[in-house]
């Protein structure tokens, strides 16, 4: 069985690549898991044609401990058997979501969610602020790490912070970087730019996700893109990328770069504008710009 | 080997028994320990100078800090008011540690109640247990205040006491007008100290919000500070009935941690009334006996009263006279005639036992105020204090402590050493060996590391029995600690010379 997880800055698409990609691999025969780690649980209704499953913590609030749910509560089976699990957590603004990503996890294990599969693939909230997140990347769970990222600069600023999250955990417990993912926001030469801050980062860009409303139209139908239209160029896309993770054996231990030499690459690309440029404008307010 | 019923051995003697030891040396096979030989060397070597200087490189671990967590001292402050039950809004395990601290300490009963949060409380907020905690402790236990406090569970993920206990209110689990001061005591953040000042505050500003300020009572307020010795708060009692000066201590727990035993269980017993406690703004003034345990207690008052607030430690001779003088000024009273005969006494027992004491090398750790008391006495016996260990210190103080022992020809060759802990004390111990040690029962691994007879005074002292019954305050408080000092100094002198015909050859008595 291998653990995998998809990291990446909030809204870059993580939920959405990880349940295609996952459709794709159930495709080819794999027996997957899915756990959403994320109080919003949306990581299974692609595959649930669901709003948002009942989740392991839903219910330990409502029994009054984690010990009376049971798993078959909570697992529940979707689109080509892949098997669905959400964490959920807290109303926002109390309590600890870290610490409830813990208990679910540890549930799981300790009720041998884990038997019979291929793959648990973890679908993990795009701000790793605390220890809680960084779970799946601890021992024993996820040993690759994929990370989803496009060629804006916050998506590349928040994919070299995963990568420094998981160097954190790399000589202890094992976890390697699998590598980048980029789903396209049609940003200029956003292949040769992901290309460059994965050699940076010691990894490759493993696939291109180009852009496509259809992901949309299967979204608004709660499906993913295989099962909505099958026979489209975006399904053969996710197709691609659940091969290559299939295959993949080129893990490797990040070497996250600075802000400097990040800013350096943006700069090399265009994102960003020169320092030395720039220097006469920064702090500078429209009044005082204005042409006298 | 069973036990046998007629002479039941505690776990040192009976982990003698030849299958212990067998077992032991067994389980040595597993252990991977080095050879008996290399822990020697080791260990001699954690003497020397250079592992001295090893251990004050320490920055990321602590051993044996002399501090206990915020939580200790705020449910120590709850305990002296009338009728009020301490609620810790965090784990059971933490409280149940609180309980048995205390208890282990003052050989009481003390009646502590938490919120129990588990896992699930951890994840979701702890509201729920709050409110149903307040419930069940209002109906069950019938209390006239609840003091709420926290555990570190609670203030890692951030639960908010007052918005909590409004909704309780709100939602009918305690009436609207029950007093239920709040105070956040994370154990990440200060110790002991810290936890009874933001208790005591939060108490005396929730009592006297409906009271508030209605012009002098004529009373003096006085705060004992996280002071385990109760003998000390009857002492203060006992003077102020001297001067005949009305007197409101904040808080009085002496009744609840030394109670007498008449065969009836009072979960309550004793302790400040809330009445009484609710004038406080009304005093004419507020002595504090621990600057350093009550800041901002001291600053509420001070804010709030707008009379003067006053610091005094009435140990040993001197600290003594300062605080009469200056209770005496403030009030104008002359100080009573039975003070001077006692401070006659102990002037007298002081001069009596000097030739022992007198030139004594003495290292000491504790609480601010505890150090600053114990210094001032050490220097009026002539005693040498070496080395002075304050785990939870702070910058005042430090600076208090050595203009102290600047003044003195016998504090010339002390060092405070600000938060270190007691690992670094043994360090000191060994390099620059002293005559005596004063500290709390976990000096006792100092005396059998160092061989350096050990004064208990502090806390927690759970291996001696009824020291906090006794006063440390006032001349009374002085003698009693002289005593604890010389004759310590005695025993080991005799302990010493107790080899036949060796270190024991002359006639003696006296060692």
């Amino acid at each position: 069985m291998r653990q995998i997880a998809f990291y990446g800055k909030g809204g870059i698409g993580k939920s959405t690549t990880c349940q295609n990609t996952v459709a794709g691999m159930a495709e080819l025969g794999q027996r997957i898991m899915i756990v959403g780690c994320d109080p919003k649980a949306d990581s299974t209704r692609l595959m649930l044609h669901c709003k948002a499953q009942t989740t392991v913590l839903h219910l330990a609030a409502e029994r009054g401990s984690v010990e009376d749910v049971e798993l078959e509560e909570v697992v529940l089976t979707g689109y080509r058997g892949v098997r669905c699990v959400e964490s959920g957590g807290p109303e926002p603004g109390v309590g600890c979501a870290g610490r409830g990503i813990i208990t679910a996890i540890n549930f799981l294990e300790e009720n041998g969610a884990y038997e019979d599969l291929d793959f648990v693939c973890y679908d993990v909230l795009g701000d790793v602020v605390c220890g809680g997140f960084a779970m799946p990347i601890r021992e024993g769970k996820a040993q690759e790490i994929y990370i989803v990222c496009s060629g804006e600069m916050m998506a590349m600023y928040a994919a070299n912070n995963i990568a420094r999250g998981v160097l954190k955990y790399a000589y202890s417990g094992g976890v390697r970087l699998g590598g980048l993912i980029c789903n396209s926001r049609k940003v200029d030469r956003e292949i040769e730019l992901i290309e460059a801050l994965a050699e940076k980062l010691n990894t490759k860009m493993l696939h291109f996700i180009p852009r496509d409303n259809v992901v949309q139209h299967a979204e608004l139908r709660r499906m993913t893109v295989i099962e909505y239209s099958p026979d489209c160029n975006q399904a053969d896309e996710y197709r691609a990328l659940a091969k290559k993770i299939i295959n993949n054996t080129d893990l490797r231990i990040p070497t996250p770069i600075s802000m400097d030499e990040l800013e350096q690459l943006l700069i090399e690309f265009g994102v960003l504008d020169d320092d030395q440029k720039i220097a006469h404008l920064i702090g500078k307010t429209e009044k005082e710009l204005a042409p006298v | 080997m069973p036990q046998d019923i007629q002479g039941i051995k505690d776990h040192a003697r009976l982990f003698q028994d030849p299958e212990y030891q067998a077992l032991l040396q067994c389980k040595q096979t597993f252990e991977d320990r080095p050879p008996l030989e290399e822990v020697a060397r080791v260990a001699e070597w954690t003497k020397s100078w250079e592992y001295r200087e090893k251990n004050f490189q320490r920055e990321a671990l602590t051993i044996n800090p002399a501090k206990a967590c915020q939580p200790l001292g705020a449910i120590f402050a709850a305990a002296g008011f009338e009728g009020t039950l301490p609620f810790v809004h965090g784990s059971q395990g933490c409280v149940a540690y609180f309980r048995t601290h205390l208890t282990r300490h003052f050989k009481e009963p003390f009646s502590a109640v938490s919120t129990s949060m588990t896992e699930d409380a951890a994840v979701f907020g702890g509201l729920k247990n709050l409110i149903e905690g307040l419930e069940n402790a209002y109906t069950l236990y019938k209390p006239k205040m609840i003091a709420v406090c926290t555990t570190c569970m609670a203030e890692v993920i951030g639960d908010d006491l007052g918005a909590f206990i409004t909704t309780a209110r709100n939602e009918g689990a305690i009436p609207r007008d029950f007093p239920v001061p709040y105070a956040h005591t994370p154990s990440f953040v200060g110790s002991h100290i810290t936890g009874y000042d933001n208790m005591l505050k939060a108490i005396l500003s929730t009592l006297t919000e409906p009271v508030g300020r209605t012009g002098s009572n004529g009373h003096i307020n006085v705060i004992p500070g996280f002071d385990t010795y109760m003998g000390n708060l009857r002492e203060i009692k006992r003077i102020f009935g001297l001067f005949g000066i009305p007197l409101t201590l904040l808080a009085d727990n002496s009744d609840y941690l030394d109670s007498p035993n008449d065969g009836t269980f009072r979960m309550y017993p004793g302790g400040t009334p809330l009445e009484v406690a609710a004038q406080c703004l009304n005093a004419e003034a507020t002595f504090s006996f621990q600057r350093y345990t009550t800041p901002k207690t001291l600053e509420f008052l001070a804010e709030a009263s707008g009379r003067p607030t006053l610091t005094a430690r009435p140990v040993g001779i001197r600290g003594t006279d300062e605080f009469l003088m200056q209770l005496s000024r403030l009030t104008g009273r002359p100080i009573p005639p039975e003070l001077e005969i006692e401070r006659g006494r102990a002037v007298d027992a002081f001069t009596d036992s000097q030739a022992w004491i007198h030139g004594k090398r003495v290292a000491l750790y504790g609480d601010p105020d505890l150090a600053m008391g114990l210094l001032s006495l050490l220097l009026e016996l002539g005693a040498e204090p070496v080395h002075v260990v304050v785990t939870n210190s702070n910058e005042e103080f430090e600076t208090e402590a050595r203009a102290l022992l600047a003044s003195s020809p016998y504090g010339q060759g002390a060092t405070v050493w600000g938060g270190k802990d007691l690992w670094h004390l043994r360090s000191l111990m060994f390099t620059e060996p002293v005559d005596l040690l004063i500290g709390n029962s976990y000096g006792k691994y100092l005396w059998r590391d160092t061989g350096t007879p050990l004064v208990r005074i502090g806390y927690p002292i759970f291996d001696r029995h009824h020291l906090h019954r006794y006063p440390t305050y006032g001349y009374v408080g002085a003698l009693n600690l002289l005593n604890w000092l010389v004759n310590t100094l005695l025993d080991e002198a005799d302990r010493r010379s107790i080899t036949p015909s060796k270190t024991d050859f002359s006639f003696d008595l006296i060692r």
